[in-house]
């Protein structure tokens, strides 16, 4: 059976439309509230000792910042759109149409990539000219974003089928991605958490991600970045499964 | 050899149920190329769980529906090709601008530009030229329903399904629709629709399937159907006051303002037999209407518990009334 292909490109063109037309709620305000962090955090924490050698705090703050936020709109993008069109009834439209479960995949995820590399591009590009960064190792850096991006658009899609209300949807938010964000090192390296804490972080795949990313940047890391980048993968090839499974079968989608 | 005739849209053996509700208990039909079909039934008669199947919203639990041969479920992409539908509620993408929405449409379907010439023709046919560059969401009722009239048809499908498209729209909108409509079936495209509007069904439709508790009741021609109805009407005015004969009172079924109606029996009652009875008591007449039924008449009387049908296709008589409940 071929391939739609121009069925592929027209979803994620839409899908990009979509959050390009209220680029204030997509791209801004997340820029706003994570340089926000930066600057409370940067000026609390001033004069700390560095975590890793001659890496300030502030330096250590930011690609964690930027895959904080890579991962919380990698997931707005595809849920929030997936929920809106199920719950007001117009994702009939894409249903109807010969569009396969892969290129509703695909499509879906790309546009989620577009949308979370635009606003780590803004971060890095507003933060920079106060914040220097090195760039030790770029395919890692490419491959953690990736990675993380992806597993996060997965799940949103996962979260927008799940979801028959937008309640369902915010619960996904509260209660999974924003705690499991904040306990990732994000604001600090997991090795000064209490022992239990520091356990626990191990079983959070937002640490990997984070830390796989930071390694992109300084060289250093909590973990091994191979670790990392073997529990991005799998959480990605985890995710992909469950999603591939609902859409294959029409899960929520079709009765 | 002779090849079996092509069938636009098979349906065979569909059932679906909803716990122990039965939707459609084993609905089975052809509608052939270029037809203009009536799929008719009552609130909860199982259309628009037949229509989401077929568009492969909704899986059935047994049977196969299949579009120019293309099966809705194994050969879904083709088959998904080969249908624009509209769907009953008005929904719509609030992000976009009419034409954008046309466009995103048209690309689902694989189609490209070649296509936006006729997106314009659609959007002057429908009177939407106007409100092209206009947001889904500023738009009217009655606008959406157009927009979405578009949207089922910006592929070219050669079979059209149209789920109640005039429920609630205006007089110019449903001329409008039904003009477009009449283009397109000249053209070819098969259009099976469904509404709660008889008159429109009698006047667009060549055949029609009557569907009740999830089955089908009668399949016939719009013609067959009209004559299956073995009585007419006849409305009179007698002259100078004049008094019914009593051999005609049992035929009355309504007395209004001087003005009778009188049920008649084709075979047994003959226009000309009335007549010669007032003639024969010496009374005038001052004025005459005769009425034929319409499908309003047949449909009642099909769907009404306890009416039996036998069907025109060949397929054992069935007890209206014996099915599963209309709750849904």
């Amino acid at each position: 059976m071929n391939a739609n292909r121009r069925g592929f490109v027209t979803l994620l063109k839409k899908e990009v439309m979509r959050f390009w037309s209220v680029l204030g709620q997509t791209v801004t305000a997340p820029v706003v509230t994570a340089l926000l962090y930066l600057l409370v955090f940067a000026q609390a924490m001033d004069g700390r000792a560095p975590v890793y050698p001659g890496v300030s705090y502030t330096q250590f703050l930011l690609p964690g910042l930027v895959m904080m936020t890579v991962i919380q709109n990698a997931f707005a993008n595809s849920s929030s759109s997936l929920a809106q069109s199920k719950i007001m009834g117009n994702l009939v439209f894409l249903l109807m149409a010969p569009l396969g479960p892969w290129e509703f995949f695909a499509a879906y995820i790309v546009a989620a990539l577009i949308r979370a590399a635009m606003v780590a591009t803004v971060m890095l590009v507003v933060s920079l000219p106060f914040v220097h960064l090195p760039l030790h190792q770029p395919l890692a850096l490419l491959a953690m974003f990736l990675l993380a991006g992806g597993s996060l658009a997965v799940l949103g899609i996962i979260a927008g089928i799940v979801s028959t209300k937008f309640d369902h949807l915010a619960a996904f938010g509260n209660f999974i991605i924003t705690p499991l964000s904040f306990l990732s090192g994000v604001f600090y390296s997991v090795h000064a958490l209490p022992p239990l804490w520091f356990t626990a972080s191990h079983f959070n795949p937002f640490f990997y991600m984070i830390d796989g990313f930071r390694y992109g940047f300084f060289g250093h890391s909590d973990v091994s970045i191979w670790l990392s980048l073997l529990w991005g993968l799998g959480v990605f090839g985890i995710m992909s499964a469950i999603c591939l499974w609902m859409l294959i079968t029409g899960y929520k989608l079709r009765r | 050899m002779n090849n079996p005739p092509p069938v636009a849209l098979a349906i065979c053996g569909v059932r679906k149920s909803y716990g122990a509700v039965q939707a459609l208990d084993g609905i089975s039909f052809d509608i052939r190329p270029g037809e203009f079909f009536g799929l008719l039934g009552p609130n909860g008669a199982g259309k628009s769980t037949l229509i989401s199947i077929i568009a492969g919203l909704i899986r059935a639990d047994e049977g196969s529906v299949s579009v120019f041969g293309h099966d809705t479920v194994h050969d879904w992409r083709v088959a998904r090709r080969l249908l624009g539908v509209v769907p009953q509620e008005l929904v719509f993408d609030p992000f976009f601008k009419v034409v954008d929405m046309l466009r995103i449409q048209a690309g689902y379907y694989g189609c490209g530009k070649e296509v936006w010439p006729w997106i314009d023709e659609m959007l002057i046919r429908l009177d939407l030229n106007n409100k092209r560059s206009v947001s889904m969401r500023a738009l009217s009722g009655g606008m959406k329903r157009r927009v979405l009239i578009a949207q089922a048809l910006v592929h070219k499908p050669p079979v059209v399904i149209l789920d109640e498209p005039t429920a609630g729209v205006d007089v110019e909108l449903r001329r409008t629709l039904w003009s477009f409509m009449r283009d397109l079936h000249a053209k070819g495209t098969t259009v099976v629709l469904t509404t709660h509007y008889l008159e429109e069904a009698q006047e667009m439709c060549e055949r029609i399937a009557i569907v009740d508790h999830g089955r089908v009741r009668v399949i016939e021609t719009t013609e067959q159907l009209l004559n299956r109805h073995p009585f007419r009407f006849l409305r009179i005015k007698l002259a100078d006051g004049g008094l019914l004969p009593e051999a005609l009172r049992p035929l009355v079924t309504s007395e209004k303002n001087g003005s009778i109606e009188l049920k008649l029996e084709r075979e047994r009652h003959p226009i000309g037999s009335v007549f010669a009875a007032l003639r024969t008591a010496g009374i005038g007449i001052e004025d005459v209407h005769t009425r034929e039924p319409d499908l309003e008449d047949i449909f009642v009387e099909l769907t009404r518990d306890g009416a039996s049908v036998e069907l025109s296709n060949g397929h054992s008589p069935i007890a209206l009334g014996s099915g599963a409940s209309d709750e849904r």
